[in-house]
């Protein structure tokens, strides 16, 4: 490996840890749409810093880019308290009007300037080692990774400083403001920190991966944990894996490295989507089976106790009684008889002691309406789940 | 060319009549279909869609070889589903909200486009340039046949949506109810995303991905101003978005430089804006002004009870007080006084005022009734 190639995967790991940590809280608040619309609405804020400092990777630049970031969040805000459209409309409408002003004002400065739209969305992380920071005639390191080490640091920093803050007025506003902790206060800090991290990132890895960067890991890490300081940490190990092997996998297609992060953010969150123990889609999909065949099998077992007639519990009567298909009554017959629910005499069904007892709880607690509890009595009676 | 020269010109120049064309028809299908997105709440989906179709231009690029926008397009249209039905996936069976949903697949799509595009770039392949119009838009490159398939899809668009216009309305307003009258809501809901995929679709070489999500929203959030019929907004949104196409292209054509997509969003915006201010039910200034006039009917009705209060400690009704018992009390105006002289409510003499017996009846009710007639 040589020294770029080390300092290329450092700078995409330490963006990664930037964009998770914020993300995290976005996802939570339900705000992850809010990172799209300031990485697009940014760009104005990057030209006209451009114009003034003439150097892509100035303070001023990043500062006010960031400005036009928080701007793009009260706009929205304010729209939407007009109450003419909704919030996402609000957003809709705001981020492309000042993306367009953006892409008009390159393109009409088009001969004096060095920057271009493609740059600003996409960035190229290839070219980050080679623009160098010299203090005092020493080399120390690419502009970008001080940039976004000394970003990271001061988000790092907000974090642990504002932790307790930030979780109680992301899970219960209302509590977070009768504390005495202002909401608007977080809620522009945590704005703030997006705009900042997606300005010190655009350069070096462009705005859309951004927005990935931001959303995907802190998804994919919800869908494993419901604990905040694990989803962070998740979301940061997620986020750096995806830089390191996004970059080897771009460096092994020679395509754009930050399309390739990218596409690794998206094969780990469809893994996580798919797999992902009790929240991913092959785990909710057999739940619902599940349940579906434990419902029948409560409605069954109640069918049994509800009648005595040695007809209607008959097996053949069953399939017709409470019209299942001929696989389903099977299935629930068959989990009846496995937790030891039933007898079957000469196919005539009835409930043991076991099933009775079963079925006059379930019933005491359907006419209470408490129908949560039956979860919990399932694991008491069942031997087998459905 | 200024655009005096621009509207000369466009029935006889070849090109600016394409793409002139090919931009109103493009801003009436969105604006028709984009009125059911920001209805349905679903205003970011186009964001997310158009997004979500960039990997299947590019895989389609991948597979044919050929740059033939119509196959380019069927790529898009494939990929902007895939990405449309995931999304409903997250939604539905995870714990994600519908904006990370979004979020997601918006990113996670047009990265893969991107890392594919690059790909295609390295490739020894001479016929790969111009790919990457589709994220920006280059509404130059239309020609005759694009603008006869815009026009197919939108006629298309129109038979259906009349066709199904009772079933897609009381789906937007109430879907329970749909499904309660035996609607199969989710065909018709899948019928209606898959055609707003295709207008966003449609969209992209004349607008470009990044903004194409604008002009499904701006001109039916313009047009949700106006009105609260839903024929009257699709109609007007169509009318919007039109406009916005047609002038766009005439700015732009009119200077150097000026891409065609960012300023058609850009006169949409404009359309926006215009209609958040001064639409006479819904907008901010007339909004402003019926505040205005409430608050002065209301110190109006404050002075008359204020004098009522006076008056009923005097056994005539109309016995005059002076108008300076009245400064301690804020509701009370020059113009106010005079408007209750106006509706003979009140009498003024010099610096004397007494009140009438109209005056008093109506004060005396004042709060009971809540009297509508005056303003």
């Amino acid at each position: 490996m040589s020294n770029a190639q080390i300092e290329i995967q450092l700078i995409a790991s330490l963006v990664a840890i930037a964009c998770a940590i914020p993300g995290t809280f976005l996802v939570l608040r339900k705000m992850a749409m809010i990172s799209d619309a300031i990485s697009h609405s940014i760009l104005p804020g990057i030209v006209v810093g451009f114009f003034i400092t003439q150097d892509l990777n100035s303070p001023l630049l990043i500062l006010l880019a960031a400005l036009t970031g928080v701007i793009t969040v009260v706009l929205v805000e304010r729209i939407q308290k007009t109450g003419l459209v909704k919030e996402d409309t609000a957003i809709g409408l705001v981020f492309p009007a000042l993306f367009s002003i953006g892409v008009i004002m390159i393109a009409k400065n088009a001969n004096d300037v060095h920057l271009d739209v493609d740059a600003v969305l996409l960035g190229e992380l290839a070219f980050a080692p080679f623009d160098r920071l010299f203090i005092s005639g020493t080399d120390v390191g690419p502009k970008s990774l001080w940039i976004i080490g000394s970003i990271l640091v001061i988000t790092v920093g907000l974090l642990i400083a504002f932790f307790k803050e930030l979780k109680v007025s992301t899970f219960d506003a209302g509590l977070a403001a009768s504390l005495g902790f202002s909401p608007a206060l977080i809620h522009y800090g945590l704005m703030t920190v997006s705009s900042v991290t997606t300005v010190g990132a655009f350069d070096a890895v462009g705005a859309i991966l951004v927005v990935a960067l931001m959303i995907a890991p802190a998804a994919s890490a919800y869908l494993l944990t419901t604990d905040l300081k694990k989803m962070l940490g998740l979301a940061i190990v997620f986020g750096v894996l995806s830089a390191i092997s996004g970059y080897w996998f771009a460096h092994w297609l020679d395509a754009s490295i930050a399309g390739s992060i990218t596409t690794m953010l998206g094969v780990l969150f469809l893994i996580m989507y798919l797999f992902a123990p009790s929240k991913g889609l092959i785990a909710v999909i057999y739940r619902e089976k599940q349940q579906r065949i434990e419902v029948s099998l409560l409605t069954f077992l109640l069918h049994l106790r509800n009648h005595d007639d040695e007809r209607e519990r008959h097996v053949n009567h069953l399939n017709e009684h409470i019209n299942w298909q001929k696989v389903r009554s099977k299935t629930v017959l068959d989990l009846a008889l496995k937790n030891n629910m039933i007898d079957i005499n000469n196919k005539i069904v009835s409930l043991t002691s076991k099933g009775d007892e079963f079925t006059s709880q379930a019933i005491d607690y359907i006419i209470t309406n408490e129908d949560a509890q039956i979860e919990d009595m399932k694991d008491d009676f069942f031997l087998f789940r459905g | 060319m200024d655009l005096q020269e621009y509207f000369s010109l466009v029935f006889s120049d070849y090109t600016l009549r394409t793409i002139t064309l090919g931009t109103a028809i493009l801003g009436a299908v969105t604006g028709m279909l984009g009125s059911f997105a920001v209805l349905r709440k679903q205003s970011l989906l186009g964001d997310a869609i158009s997004h979500a179709a960039l990997p299947g231009i590019a895989i389609a690029f991948l597979i044919t070889g050929a740059k033939d926008s119509n196959t380019l397009l069927l790529g898009a249209l494939v990929s902007g589903l895939l990405g449309t039905f995931w999304i409903r996936g997250i939604i539905t069976k995870t714990h994600l909200k519908s904006d990370t949903a979004l979020g997601l697949i918006l990113s996670l799509f047009f990265g893969f486009g991107m890392l594919l595009l690059t790909f295609i770039q390295k490739q020894p392949n001479a016929n790969q340039a111009g790919l990457d119009k589709y994220l920006f838009g280059q509404a130059a490159t239309l020609v005759e046949s694009d603008v006869w398939l815009m026009a197919i899809v939108t006629g298309l668009c129109l038979f259906v949506l009349l066709l199904f216009w009772k079933e897609f309305k009381i789906l937007l307003f109430d879907k329970d109810y749909a499904k309660t009258l035996g609607f199969n809501t989710k065909t018709i809901d899948i019928l209606i995303t898959s055609f707003i995929v295709l207008a966003i679709v449609l969209g992209l070489q004349t607008v470009g991905v990044v903004l194409m999500s604008a002009m499904l929203l701006a001109p039916a959030a313009a047009a949700r101003q106006w009105t609260n019929s839903l024929s009257k907004m699709v109609f007007l949104a169509a009318v919007f978005g039109a406009f916005s196409g047609v002038f766009g292209t005439a700015i732009s054509s009119s200077q150097n430089n000026l891409s065609t997509g960012p300023v058609i969003v850009l006169v949409a915006s404009v359309f926006v804006v215009f209609s958040f201010i001064f639409s006479p039910s819904r907008g901010l200034l007339f909004r402003q002004i019926r505040f205005i006039a409430n608050r002065r009917d209301l110190e109006q009705q404050k002075t008359l009870a204020f004098m009522y209060h006076i008056a009923e400690t005097h056994d005539n009704i109309s016995h005059p007080h002076t108008i300076k018992i009245l400064n301690n009390f804020q509701g009370f105006t020059r113009k106010t006084l005079q408007k209750l002289v106006d509706k003979e409510y009140v009498m003024l003499d010099g610096t004397m005022w007494s009140l009438t017996q109209k005056g008093f009846d109506k004060a005396s009710n004042l709060y009971n009734q809540q009297a509508k007639e005056d303003e």
